[in-house]
């Protein structure tokens, strides 16, 4: 080493650290930016992968917004996400609350809610089919056990999304009890002391001083949901397949049944652009929001 | 003493939890009972059976897939890691030219939605001719902007010192990551790790796109189409017994490990 000329070594040195980022760089320009910007050019173009692309202008962006299905399937998915939003803030806010206090077996509630969170969304949608069942289903069986009528939870129109956005919540609350609970260990016991001081009851101290303090949580927990729940795909895929009456139906698995059952590359190509860009937006108001209110 | 409050609390815990088991034990107890009495099955099956997994194996190669996903998660993990922790190092300790443009870059590609790159990238892997190959479920997978960043800053609370001690001895800058620091910051090798190994396990839309012959597919991906094409025959046990199996190898792997899983997993959400 010591005997290469400093030249040599100055020029290494150099070069060195771009060495070190290559295997990252040439993963971006390949699967990031290349796909970013062949998007863009597939937009203007009609191809099945097979025939030679055929340029249409802006035909696919025409056919986007007179696109009916489309547009339903993001009223879908904003339905879902009116739903499993509140509902996963609600039950999460609330388990966390009650693991917050020094309870019997924490750890293992905790390691219980945290379950489903781990097991792949498939095994949680194939059981949740059974427990949707109309006849055999767990949940029709409990609720004529004690004398209510059955549910029609995925045949239902009115009811599928609903039904789907339980079961999602079911899946991924234990995350969210997780970061709460972080949140509230990071409220300072003398807070409370002073309050009980105070004579602050439990909903007071709740109201004027949880809630303040996990403010910062509760942003991340919407965004995360929000940016998750774009991203419905699988559950629909398996157990209703869009249907009833494509009450079901996500935007995904419109892309993806626009993408691989016809194989419209660059009408599905648009479709996803525009998609993720309205996703863009929307959690781009989110942080706003937040910010605004910080 | 229980506090009549706590002992209250107590309960409902215990419900809460109650309706995440449950099910889950419901659904292993119904894939080792005979079909015709799953609809009465409560707690436990009249008779126990494994003919609902016999016949599963005998219709999907599940085996196969486990091995794909086995290797697919593994490889994907291991990449995630070494090529992770050269970026991060570079980002966090080697002065370059262009070093803030190449973070602003990863960030940027945090925010970028996957759904704009889904379709071209299919197209790359039509092109390249790995489709139907484990190459297109692991190459695109070996580089995470979101463990560079984790690595970085993992890096960046090393004091400057040791890597010049390091130097000063003739270390080259891969031993340094790889030999010297490494030992120095297992937490986040470990959070990479399971965040990476669980995104690349449990993903099923990727291989639904780029997989299509059966011998490569991924377990997710087997288990999904076997559930909802008609080879399960509508037969309720097979379809749990083959959910059964896929979710047997993480439940495992969770109750050892479960206070790294929670904490890496919750970490993904604290850290963004």
């Amino acid at each position: 080493m010591s005997t290469q000329p400093p030249k040599y070594q100055q020029l290494r040195n150099k070069l060195l650290p771009y060495v070190i980022v290559s295997p990252y760089l040439i993963h971006l320009c390949l699967f990031v930016l290349f796909p970013v910007a062949f998007s863009i050019l597939l937009t203007f173009h009609k191809w099945n992968i097979i025939a030679p692309m055929e340029y249409i202008g802006l035909d696919n962006f025409r056919h986007l917004f007179q696109d009916r299905l489309f547009w339903k399937a993001i009223l879908n998915t904003g339905r879902f996400l009116l739903i499993h939003i509140p509902l996963q803030i609600v039950v999460a806010l609330a388990l966390a609350y009650f693991l917050n206090e020094k309870i019997l077996m924490r750890g293992f509630f905790r390691a219980t809610f945290f379950m489903p969170v781990v097991i792949s969304g498939v095994v949680v949608t194939i059981l949740w089919q059974q427990l949707f069942g109309l006849e055999t289903g767990l949940l029709n069986r409990l609720l004529s056990g004690i004398g209510l009528a059955r549910v029609e939870w995925l045949s239902n129109p009115k009811l599928s999304m609903a039904s789907i956005a339980i079961m999602a919540t079911w899946k991924n609350v234990g995350l969210y009890v997780i970061l709460f609970l972080v949140g509230l260990q990071s409220v300072p016991k003398s807070y409370y002391e002073a309050a009980e001081v105070d004579g602050a009851n439990a909903w007071q101290q709740f109201r004027y001083i949880t809630l303040p303090a996990i403010n910062p949580t509760f942003f991340m927990v919407v965004i995360l949901s929000t940016i998750g729940g774009f991203s419905l795909f699988i559950e629909p895929y398996i157990m209703t397949d869009g249907g009833p009456l494509n009450t079901t139906l996500s935007a995904m698995l419109y892309i993806y049944k626009q993408a691989f059952g016809y194989y419209h590359m660059g009408y599905s190509t648009t479709l996803g652009l525009f998609f993720a860009l309205l996703i863009m937006v929307v959690v781009a108001v989110q942080k706003y929001t937040i910010e605004e209110k910080e | 003493m229980m506090k009549p409050y706590k002992a209250i609390l107590f309960i409902l815990l215990t419900g809460a939890a109650l309706s995440f088991l449950y099910p889950f034990y419901w659904m292993i107890m119904a894939s080792l009972t005979p079909e015709a009495q799953i609809g009465e099955l409560a707690f436990l099956p009249g008779q126990l059976t494994v003919d609902n997994y016999v016949l599963m194996i005998s219709k999907i190669p599940i085996w196969r897939s486990l091995l794909n996903s086995t290797i697919v998660a593994s490889l994907s993990t291991l990449g995630v890691i070494v090529f992770g922790s050269m970026t991060g190092y570079a980002l966090a300790k080697l002065p370059f030219r262009g070093r803030n443009l190449l973070f602003f870059v990863i960030i940027f590609t945090m925010t970028l939605p996957f759904q704009i790159t889904l379709i071209p990238n299919y197209i790359l892997m039509v092109k390249f001719r790995w489709v139907d190959t484990l190459a297109a479920l692991i190459i695109p997978a070996l580089n995470n902007a979101f463990a560079i960043l984790l690595f970085r800053q993992a890096f960046k609370s090393i004091p400057d010192d040791l890597i010049h001690a390091a130097r000063v001895d003739g270390c080259g800058e891969l031993r340094i990551i790889f030999q010297i620091l490494f030992p120095n910051m297992l937490p986040t090798i470990i959070t990479v790790g399971i965040i990476t190994f669980m995104s690349s396990w449990n993903d099923v839309l990727w291989p639904l796109i780029v997989i299509r012959d059966e011998q490569w597919m991924t377990m997710p991906q087997l288990v999904t189409l076997f559930a909802v094409g008609g080879r399960a025959e509508a037969q309720l046990g097979v379809k749990l017994a083959s959910a059964v199996f896929l979710a047997l190898p993480i439940i495992i792997a969770y109750s050892i490990f479960q206070r790294h899983f929670i904490q890496s997993m919750a970490s993904t959400g604290l850290k963004n």
